[in-house]
């Protein structure tokens, strides 16, 4: 392997001491004061997260719509231009190529946003699927874009001050094209991965460390800190949300894993993998995604296993210390019949079972 | 910056021998490229660790990891303070974050061990 990949905001992450490490080939920050004091701080300031290493792919034509339609289980037609939904490409057997965000930038044209990890695969499906269809264009633009999320309960105010556009007009899950960020020309969304308010700023990566400074600058006063990938995890963990590779993959759908409100199995046209969901359904899902909060003093980690009488009944996608809830949680999918809130399980920490005990999904909700 | 009548091994504990105790804890470096600590599991009184293998386990936010005993002994005290207050070894790694105490069986181990100076010179050549 190589040296990492940089993104724009390279130097900015230097110049005030992130910790770099290797994530999937890019070279970013895991934390820098420390991960659950950058977690606090989201939760109760802002953070400024460096999310450059996402994809980004443009899809346009007169057959856009259809081929979206198509491409992805949920229904894109109900996009209004300018509102974003959140999606899975999955392949036909039913099981997820990745989660993604569309978003409707024009009539006939869609921004896709998706996983770093899963970018080179994911463009090769993308293409492979866009062959077989007339009248669209799909564009890898990942290397045309900086992108910078920043959120919190003060992400507003705080880049409320560095435009004229009235952000508290865009509504969660909408986006504004073309908003002028003190003199860089930015995409912004209203959305993220960490359960709290906050925006996602797309902008040239030539203007990526000017945008940083003065994000950072107008922060200052809210308490505004730079965020790592640390916290990056716990947060969307606290808040429910899944990640490729723990909750989705190869062989789950977005049916196992609490996700069928992003799934439109009911939308006229047909898409990769709806007869194979189906399928589950009818069937009967072979498993489920719970929430689990320890009820003795050990924490679970990624892969453990969960038992209940002896029996292995399920696997541990996502756990941790959560920083906001002080306690020992996971997500993890256990065997249908086992997913009643309050069941008792035993989660297999280093030979040993260790009590759990089933509670709600997500979380943590931020508070309206 | 090391106290100096600590010994050290290349997996960043440390070791400070008192009369017929030696506390053991995790170096300042173990601590900073760890992170936030948020849970110890030690052992108990009476038990055995022995030289090399693991005698206890420090999780961070990401990542669980083996603590291995610079000499072997039997348990004599633990720090039950790591308990509820496990981020202790990130304020104090060298003091108040000690993690147990034992009599050694074999004082001749710490010839295994770096005297301070060569730690500081091995701590260099580390990645983190």
């Amino acid at each position: 392997m190589g040296e990492p990949k940089r993104t724009p905001f390279y130097q900015s992450h230097i110049k005030y001491g992130g910790k770099l490490i290797d994530f999937g080939g890019w070279a970013l920050p895991v934390q820098y004061s420390g991960i659950i004091d950058e977690h606090h701080k989201v939760r109760k300031e802002a953070g400024l997260f460096d999310v450059s290493h996402m994809g980004e792919v443009t899809v346009e034509g007169e057959n856009a719509l259809a081929f979206l339609q198509y491409l992805v289980a949920n229904d894109v037609a109900r996009l209004e231009i300018g509102q974003i939904l959140y999606t899975h490409m999955l392949y036909p057997t039913g099981g997820t190529v990745d989660d993604l965000l569309v978003y409707r930038t024009g009539e006939k044209d869609y921004l896709l946003v998706i996983n770093a990890a899963n970018l080179e695969k994911d463009w090769n499906w993308i293409q492979e699927q866009a062959a077989k269809c007339e009248n669209v264009k799909v564009a890898n633009v990942s290397d045309d874009m900086a992108e910078l999320a920043l959120q919190g309960p003060k992400a507003e105010p705080i880049l409320q001050k560095l435009t004229d556009y009235d952000l508290s007009s865009i509504k969660y899950y909408w986006l504004v094209k073309d908003i002028n960020i003190d003199g860089v020309k930015c995409l912004v969304s209203r959305t993220g991965y960490t359960g709290e308010d906050g925006f996602e700023i797309f902008c040239a990566p030539g203007d990526a460390e000017d945008l940083w400074e003065k994000v950072m600058g107008a922060g200052e006063e809210f308490g505004l800190a730079p965020t790592g990938l640390g916290c990056r995890d716990t947060l969307r963990f606290e808040a429910g949300m899944p990640l490729y590779g723990q909750e989705l993959d190869k062989e789950t759908s977005p049916l196992e894993a609490r996700l069928n409100r992003f799934v439109a199995l009911d939308k006229e046209e047909d898409f990769i993998g709806k007869e194979a969901l189906k399928k589950r359904l009818d069937e009967g899902l072979k498993k489920r995604l719970v929430g689990l909060e320890m009820l003795e003093r050990a924490i679970p980690r990624s892969h453990y296993k969960i038992a209940k009488e002896g029996q292995e009944i399920g696997e541990v996608t996502t756990g941790s210390y959560s920083p906001t809830l002080e306690r020992n949680i996971a997500m993890a999918y256990v065997t249908p019949g086992n997913t009643k809130l309050g069941t008792e399980v035993d989660v297999m920490i280093r030979n040993k079972a260790r009590k759990a005990k089933i509670i709600k999904l997500p979380f943590y909700r931020r508070p309206r | 910056m090391w106290p100096k009548n600590f010994k050290f091994t290349e997996d960043h504990e440390w070791v400070k021998v008192d009369g017929d105790e030696a506390q053991i804890g995790l170096s300042n470096h173990a601590q900073d490229a760890l992170g936030d600590i948020v849970f110890v599991e030690l052992p108990e009184v009476g038990d055995e660790v022995v030289q090399g293998e693991p005698f206890g386990v420090v999780e961070s936010v990401k990542a669980v990891s083996d603590c291995y005993a610079p000499l072997s002994g039997t348990v004599v005290k633990i720090n039950e303070a790591l308990i509820d207050n496990p981020g202790l070894i990130n304020e104090s790694p060298h003091e108040n974050g000690w993690m147990i105490v034992i009599e050694p069986s074999d004082l001749g181990e710490l010839n295994d061990l770096m005297d301070t100076a060569e730690y500081e010179e091995y701590e260099k050549t580390v990645e983190h």
